[in-house]
């Protein structure tokens, strides 16, 4: 499994560490209630297809990164920089 | 007052010479991390080549010659050779990492088979140029290769592991002497 990283190009995924679930980019507002933590924190769908993970590029450029890939085919569809993918949603 | 002798981290580990390579060791005056500030990265690379004669290098890169280099380090750049002039913490965080790295020097006309025994990452002279920089591993660690002339790297690793680097690297070295 090669990940292709925005800053250093395509690499092993050995470089990497997996974090989980791309949603723990969208933090609730403190307000938002309890249902919408829990939600955060707990729940995670398990899809079978396409799915953003958040990937740490530890032996690289230390950047983190969300990459799509496909649970079935076990393609990689792409990779962007979270900070990126964070400041365009804000 | 006690007196302690001071070791660089590689000292009694190299020189080590196999076959067509040769890996000894490279120690600099002093290594700074320099981690530029939010919208600085212009001011910081005229304060760097103000006081240092090179400017800020992009990724993957390397700047200045041997003795006074600034190197792409990830997240922040290196300099390594001069201390830094005080000027630059304006426009960056500066930490002192001196005596954090080991740094060798791998050279030969078998490096590039000696390297692709080390890191997944393709660093045949062909595709890696002169004073370029690659993050990637040393076997099972974290290393960064620096492209620095025709046939040799400089490698940096934790100095806390200089006695696996070195390990590692004479291995890789003595397979492929072995396969000649």
């Amino acid at each position: 499994m090669r990940i292709p990283c925005p800053i250093c190009g395509e690499r092993d995924r050995r470089e990497f560490y997996y974090q989980g679930d791309a949603l723990a980019l969208n933090r609730p507002d403190p307000d938002a209630g309890d249902g919408a933590w829990n939600d955060y924190i707990h729940n995670r769908d398990n899809p079978a297809g396409v799915t953003c993970d958040l990937w740490h590029h530890e032996a690289g450029c230390s950047n983190w990164l969300v990459v799509t890939r496909n649970t079935v085919t076990h393609e990689v569809l792409g990779a962007e920089l979270a900070s990126k993918v964070k400041g365009e949603q804000e | 007052m006690l007196k302690l002798v001071a070791k660089s981290p590689a000292e009694g580990l190299v020189p080590i010479a196999v076959g067509a390579m040769e890996l000894n060791e490279v120690v600099p005056a002093a290594i700074t991390s320099i981690a530029c500030y939010h919208g600085q990265s212009a001011a910081l690379s005229a304060a760097l080549k103000e006081h240092h004669g090179m400017a800020l290098p992009k990724t993957g890169q390397a700047t200045g010659r041997a003795g006074a280099r600034a190197i792409w380090a990830g997240p922040s750049v290196f300099l390594v050779g001069p201390e830094p002039d005080a000027d630059l913490s304006n426009h960056a965080a500066i930490v002192d990492q001196s005596d954090s790295w080991c740094v060798l020097n791998l050279k030969g006309a078998d490096v590039e088979a000696v390297l692709a025994r080390l890191s997944s990452v393709d660093m045949r002279l062909k595709s890696m140029k002169k004073g370029q920089v690659v993050r990637s591993q040393l076997q099972h660690m974290n290393a960064i290769y620096h492209r620095v002339s025709d046939d040799s790297f400089d490698i940096y690793a934790f100095r806390s592991m200089a006695k696996t680097m070195v390990h590692d690297i004479d291995r890789a070295m003595r397979y492929i002497a072995s396969r000649a």
